[in-house]
C-alpha cells in the first residue's frame, strides 16, 4: 500500500525538471529570451519609481 | 555551513551586479548575460546588474500578452516560468537563502542591535496574494486601449527596484531626478519601512510579500534537494525553531520540514545537537501532507526503490 502511495512521487523531481526544460525550450522557440533581454537592457522606469 | 551561505550570498550579489563600467560606458549593462533570469530579487535596472529579474520579466510578458495576442503572437513567459521551475526543481527555495541579494540586505539589517520580534504566521499567505494579484491578475486584466498592461509589482511594491535601480540612477541622472514624483516617494517610503522592519523581524519581505519566494517555495516538496527530519533523534530542544529565519516549526509537526516557507538556509541542520535534520538529494518519498518526513519506513522505501 505504501509503495503504491509513494511511487508516483518518486518521479516528481524528474518530471518537474523535464517540464521546466520543455518550458524553457518553448520560450526560446517563441523568442521570449530576446524579449527578456530587450526589457532588461533598457531602464525600467516603473521599476525605479518614475513612470 | 552558515559561513558558507554568507559567502554564497556575497558571491552572487557581486556576480549579479558585476558591471562596474556604468559610470563610463552607460548607465545599464547591455550584454548577452541579460538573457539569463537569476532566481533572486535583483533589479535589472540596477546600473551594475548583469542578469534579468524573473519577476519583472514575467510581469512584462503578462502585461503585454493581450497586445501580443492581438498581433498573432503568444508569449506568456514560458522562458521565465521554465527558468524558475528549473531552479526550483533542483533546490526549491534555496536561492532565497543562498543567492538573493535582497535577502542578504534584510539579513544585514537584522544584525543591528535592536529588539527582535516574531512575525505572525498568518502573513505567510502574503506572498501568494502578491503573486496572484500584483504579478498575474492585475498585469493581465488591466490594460490600456492598445492592450498594454502595467507591471504592478515592480511599479508599486518592489523595494529592490528602488534600492538597486531607483536610488543609484537618480543619483547619476539629473533628468530622472527631475522626473521623480509621488510614485518614487511612495516606493522610497515602502523601502525604508521594509528595511526598518528587517532590523527587528527576520526577513519580513521574504515571508510576507515576495512573490518570487512564493513561486520557488512551491517547489520545496517537488525538488531533488530535500531536507529530512528524523523524529526519533529529536531532543525537543527547539534549537531548529529558535534559529530558523522564517519560523518554520517542524519539530512539533506544525510545519513540514520541506514547507514552502523554508528558505533552506540549513541553519537547522547545523544547529540540531541530535543530528535529526539531514539533507537528501533525490526524489521525494511521501505525499505533501502537513507531516514531516519522519519515519524509518520511508527511509527503507527510499533504499528499496533506489
Amino acid at each position: 500500500m505504501q509503495n503504491e502511495r509513494i511511487r508516483p512521487l518518486k518521479y516528481l523531481p524528474a518530471i518537474t525538471t523535464a517540464a521546466a526544460l520543455m518550458l524553457i525550450a518553448a520560450g526560446l522557440w517563441a523568442g521570449e529570451a530576446r524579449d527578456v533581454w530587450q526589457k532588461a537592457v533598457s531602464i525600467c522606469l516603473s521599476c525605479i519609481g518614475i513612470g | 555551513m552558515e559561513r558558507l551561505r554568507r559567502y554564497s550570498q556575497y558571491f552572487f550579489a557581486i556576480v549579479a551586479n558585476s558591471y562596474w563600467m556604468f559610470p563610463w560606458k552607460g548607465p545599464i549593462y547591455r550584454g548577452v548575460i541579460k538573457h539569463v533570469c537569476l532566481p533572486g530579487l535583483n533589479c535589472y535596472s540596477c546600473p551594475a546588474a548583469v542578469t534579468a529579474c524573473p519577476l519583472g520579466a514575467l510581469q512584462n510578458f503578462l502585461a503585454t500578452l493581450r497586445y501580443n495576442m492581438s498581433a498573432g503572437c503568444f508569449r506568456p513567459g514560458f522562458y521565465v516560468i521554465g527558468a524558475l521551475a528549473l531552479a526550483g526543481s533542483f533546490v526549491g527555495r534555496m536561492p532565497c537563502g543562498w543567492l538573493c541579494p535582497f535577502g542578504l540586505v534584510q539579513e544585514m539589517m537584522l544584525r543591528l542591535p535592536l529588539p527582535k520580534f516574531r512575525l505572525w504566521r498568518g502573513f505567510r499567505i502574503g506572498p501568494y496574494l502578491f503573486l496572484g494579484l500584483f504579478v498575474i491578475i492585475l498585469p493581465l486584466a488591466v490594460s490600456d486601449a492598445a492592450g498594454f498592461g502595467i507591471t504592478w509589482f515592480c511599479k508599486f511594491v518592489c523595494p529592490a527596484g528602488t534600492l538597486e535601480g531607483g536610488i543609484p540612477l537618480l543619483l547619476m541622472e539629473q533628468g530622472l531626478r527631475r522626473a521623480a514624483g509621488l510614485l518614487f516617494l511612495h516606493k522610497l517610503v515602502l523601502l525604508v519601512l521594509i528595511l526598518l522592519l528587517s532590523a527587528v523581524i527576520s526577513r519580513p519581505f521574504c515571508r510576507a510579500v515576495c512573490p518570487l519566494g512564493a513561486i520557488l517555495g512551491m517547489f520545496n516538496r517537488l525538488s531533488w534537494f530535500q531536507l529530512r527530519f528524523h523524529k526519533d533523534r529529536c531532543l525537543d530542544c527547539k534549537a531548529c525553531n529558535t534559529i530558523c529565519p522564517t519560523d518554520v516549526s517542524f519539530f512539533d509537526g506544525a510545519d513540514d520540514i520541506n514547507s514552502p516557507a523554508c528558505i533552506r538556509c540549513m541553519r537547522c541542520v547545523a544547529a540540531c545537537p541530535g543530528g535529526s535534520v539531514t539533507i537528501e538529494f533525490g526524489p521525494a518519498l511521501e505525499p505533501a501532507t502537513g507531516e514531516s518526513r519522519t519515519d524509518e519506513k520511508n527511509c527503507t522505501c527510499h533504499t528499496q526503490q533506489g
